[in-house]
């Protein structure tokens, strides 16, 4: 791995398949009474936050707390002074304190791009959501959730499963961490939005888009609804919430369609009566409660992975079988355009 | 006084035959060979390119109100280095050079510099606010005179202010010059829309952005029958727009800056602010288009688009970085690389669309002028076999936001004279 977690297409599978392999061991922590091991003491956690995220932020600190490392949460948020001097001079600020690592959440995409190659510091930067730009742990929580879910054991990618995004693809940065992630680890990837949702150049990116909901259902082995946010009707993006609720929303109706081992995924927080029903929330195919259990554990991995040097997980994983190795095309092609 | 006389000996001009070129206090007094002229002072030429000193049409000095990114006398060193004679200064500082006071400030401070002429372009509109017209006429009857009137930055975006604009220049023969961006479209835009945008995740700003305002107003120009310029052309599409105007024989005229040239959006993908620029950088197909264009002669000229901000407004993440590029001490390397060296302009085509064209458009007299005695001794010898990495530290502009630092550029300007006299003397600002 390198030395920073900026982008889900930095990770090549074997590298994604370790953090999974290496989460399903310290997931195995969350069992037992005392939910802690020593592996980072002595080191700091900087929790960067620019942007509300209480969930992101807490699921980073649990993470880091468990593996016994020093957290401290700074959020930036209702700074004054301008946001470029307040990037680099909290930065600097963190550097000075000796941060062995940064979580960074930013409403600026790139900013965590930034912060790792400025030479503002010197510890590990991990992209904890930038903009519209990527959310990485998310992406890599969404695949460990889908590998548990459908059955594949530790080793295995997501070869041959099919995963249908829908909702707000142009401003969403958990759909083009999971693109890029989903398909190096060998999925189908299919987009489902309405075309003003859509970005207007996306031939280059390793997955198909569709406008067509319906389609897609009896073919998914999960379905990974976004947030939708209402203000966007007010850009024009769709006429009305019913309107858009009645297109691209996930029913109980449109949930029937898929297959019977099909799981529903949501990143959270979820808008009920939006692009998800209520009755499809709260049943077992949905596995939004499970995504925030495994998002600790991803990010124990990614810390721990990052922080602690080590080529392998705390309990070294099975070798990966070549059989199972997967060099699909679009594997390559993400690699390309980084 | 006596006389200030000057032997440029064995300069190509324009890039022909060894000649001598024999200055004589203000203007040219000879060009041949085996000119001699006892007590001249002799600068030998060889292997050196004549031109005609530079004029930009776009160049944002800052002053008043930005003296710390740049004042006239930094700016106007910078154009000197970079071997222009006049520069038209940009109307969106603070205050807005919307009236004959503000104007005639700028101009004055040119003056008083006296690296090269600055001709201060009136705002448009109060404010640069696209509402109410300026005082467009108080500022052509100035001491400025002003002839070129933009609200660059902003776009004149509203189709009635633009037409009145187009009208009412028209008594004293003046242009509009447009920045070509409809607001609404761009609202939120960090870079072009396209591919690199879709997958960096930053707002994106669509080529139908700029080319739904050039096609609007090249229609509204003929229809009132007036003159317009587009500032900072950057798309294939708007190329063909003005191409078709140009076509019908309107009376549009087009500028390219050396970075849309040179750079693309692949760039971005660095998030490197430095990159971050108005117009954005767009795609290889665009700067083909936009070579072939100014090849062609359907983009008219180049202009610089110099536009200098502090450090810490380039020294952050992107999204809060301000956009904008210095480019006078730049523009002639990146117009050599692109098109010198590629075979698509002469020597003498850069000086049509560096000196010439841009002069013309701004209806500068004393500017642009032939290297032919009689003519005004505005010059800049350029050593085009130079090749050098571009060290910002040695810039004469008050700031350092180039993206060039470090990247190999051809040609170096050795010598530039304003009206006889030496601003810069092998390479070094006098």
């Amino acid at each position: 791995m390198k030395r920073h977690l900026i982008s889900a297409a930095d990770l090549t599978r074997d590298d994604a398949v370790l953090i999974l392999d290496t989460a399903e061991e310290l997931g195995r922590l969350a069992d037992r009474p005392i939910k802690k091991l020593p592996t980072l003491r002595g080191r700091t956690v900087v929790n960067l936050f620019f942007e509300d995220s209480t969930r992101t932020r807490i699921s980073f600190e649990a993470a880091a707390k468990r593996l016994s490392a020093d957290v401290i949460n700074f959020s930036a948020k209702g700074s004054s002074v301008s946001k470029g001097e307040s990037l680099k001079d909290t930065a600097l600020t963190l550097e000075a304190m000796g941060a062995d690592a940064v979580v960074i959440r930013h409403h600026d995409s790139g900013a965590p791009h930034r912060l790792a190659t400025s030479g503002w510091i010197g510890g590990s930067v991990v992209n904890a959501g930038d903009g519209t730009h990527e959310h990485p742990t998310q992406a890599l929580l969404d695949a460990f959730t889908l590998r548990r879910r459908l059955g594949d054991g530790p080793g295995t990618d997501l070869a041959g499963r099919r995963v249908t995004i829908v909702g707000d693809i142009l401003h969403s940065r958990v759909a083009r961490s999971n693109v890029h992630l989903l398909s190096t680890l060998g999925a189908e990837v299919t987009l489902v939005a309405p075309p003003t949702l859509v970005p207007v150049r996306t031939e280059s990116w390793p997955c198909e888009v569709s406008y067509d909901l319906d389609a897609q259902l009896a073919k998914s082995d999960a379905v990974m609804m976004l947030r939708v946010q209402r203000e966007r009707m007010n850009a024009a993006y769709f006429p009305t919430e019913r309107e858009y609720a009645r297109r691209y929303g996930l029913s109980g109706e449109r949930m029937a369609r898929m297959p019977e081992h099909a799981v529903v995924m949501h990143p959270g927080p979820m808008n009920r009566g939006m692009e998800i029903s209520a009755e499809v929330a709260d049943s077992p195919r949905c596995t939004a409660v499970e995504q925030v259990t495994n998002g600790v554990s991803i990010r124990m991995a990614v810390l721990y992975l990052l922080l602690s040097g080590a080529d392998s997980g705390p309990q070294p994983a099975e070798p990966t079988p070549a059989s199972t190795q997967t060099n699909a095309p679009t594997t390559t092609r993400t690699e390309e355009s980084k | 006084m006596s006389q200030n006389k000057i032997l440029i000996r064995g300069t190509k001009v324009l890039g022909g035959d060894a000649a001598d070129v024999l200055v004589d206090g203000e203007t040219i007094s000879a060009v041949g060979t085996g000119l001699e002229a006892a007590g001249a002072t002799v600068i030998d030429a060889d292997g050196l390119v004549l031109l005609p000193g530079l004029v930009d049409l776009h160049t944002h000095l800052r002053e008043p109100g930005r003296e710390d990114s740049e004042t006239v006398l930094t700016g106007t060193r910078a154009a000197a280095a970079g071997g222009f004679t006049a520069v038209h200064a940009m109307a969106n500082t603070f205050p807005v050079a919307d009236t004959a006071g503000v104007v005639e400030q700028v101009w004055r401070l040119g003056k008083e510099a006296g690296y090269c002429d600055v001709q201060p372009v009136g705002a448009v509109t109060v404010g640069l606010d696209g509402k109410q017209l300026a005082e467009l006429g108080a500022m052509h009857e100035s001491a400025a005179g002003v002839t070129v009137f933009s609200d660059d930055g902003k776009c004149v975006h509203d189709a009635v202010i633009m037409r009145r604009a187009l009208e009412y220049v028209k008594t004293f023969d003046g242009v509009v010059a447009q920045h070509a961006q409809e607001p609404r479209l761009t609202e939120g835009a960090q870079m072009n829309e396209g591919e690199v945008s879709a997958e960096l995740g930053l707002g994106g700003w669509p080529a139908v952005a700029e080319e739904s305002i050039i096609a609007r107003d090249v229609l509204l120009a003929a229809h009132v029958g007036s003159r317009v310029h587009i500032c900072h052309l950057s798309t294939a599409g708007s190329v063909e727009i003005v191409r078709w105007a140009k076509s019908k024989g309107w009376n549009v005229t087009a500028e390219v800056t050396p970075h849309h040239l040179l750079l693309t959006d692949e760039m971005v993908r660095s998030y490197n602010p430095v990159y971050k620029v108005n117009p954005p950088l767009r795609t290889a197909e665009d700067v083909t288009a936009l070579r072939e264009a100014l090849a062609d002669g359907t983009i008219d000229c180049v202009a610089t688009d110099h536009a200098p901000h502090p450090h810490e407004d380039k020294d952050c993440e992107w999204g809060a970085a301000a956009m904008g590029m210095v480019g006078l001490e730049t523009a002639l390397s990146v117009v050599q690389q692109t098109m010198v060296d590629t075979g698509m302009l002469t020597w003498e085509q850069v000086a049509d669309r560096m000196s010439h064209a841009p002069a013309r458009i701004g209806r500068l007299t004393g500017q642009g002028r032939p290297v032919s005695p009689g003519e005004p001794a505005n010059l800049t010898l350029v050593d085009p076999a130079y090749r050098g990495a571009v060290d910002p530290a040695h810039f004469a502009s008050r700031s350092r936001n180039t993206p060039y630092e470090g990247r190999d550029l051809p040609g170096r300007v050795t010598h530039t004279f304003l009206r006889g006299r030496a601003t810069v003397i092998d390479g070094k600002l006098t």
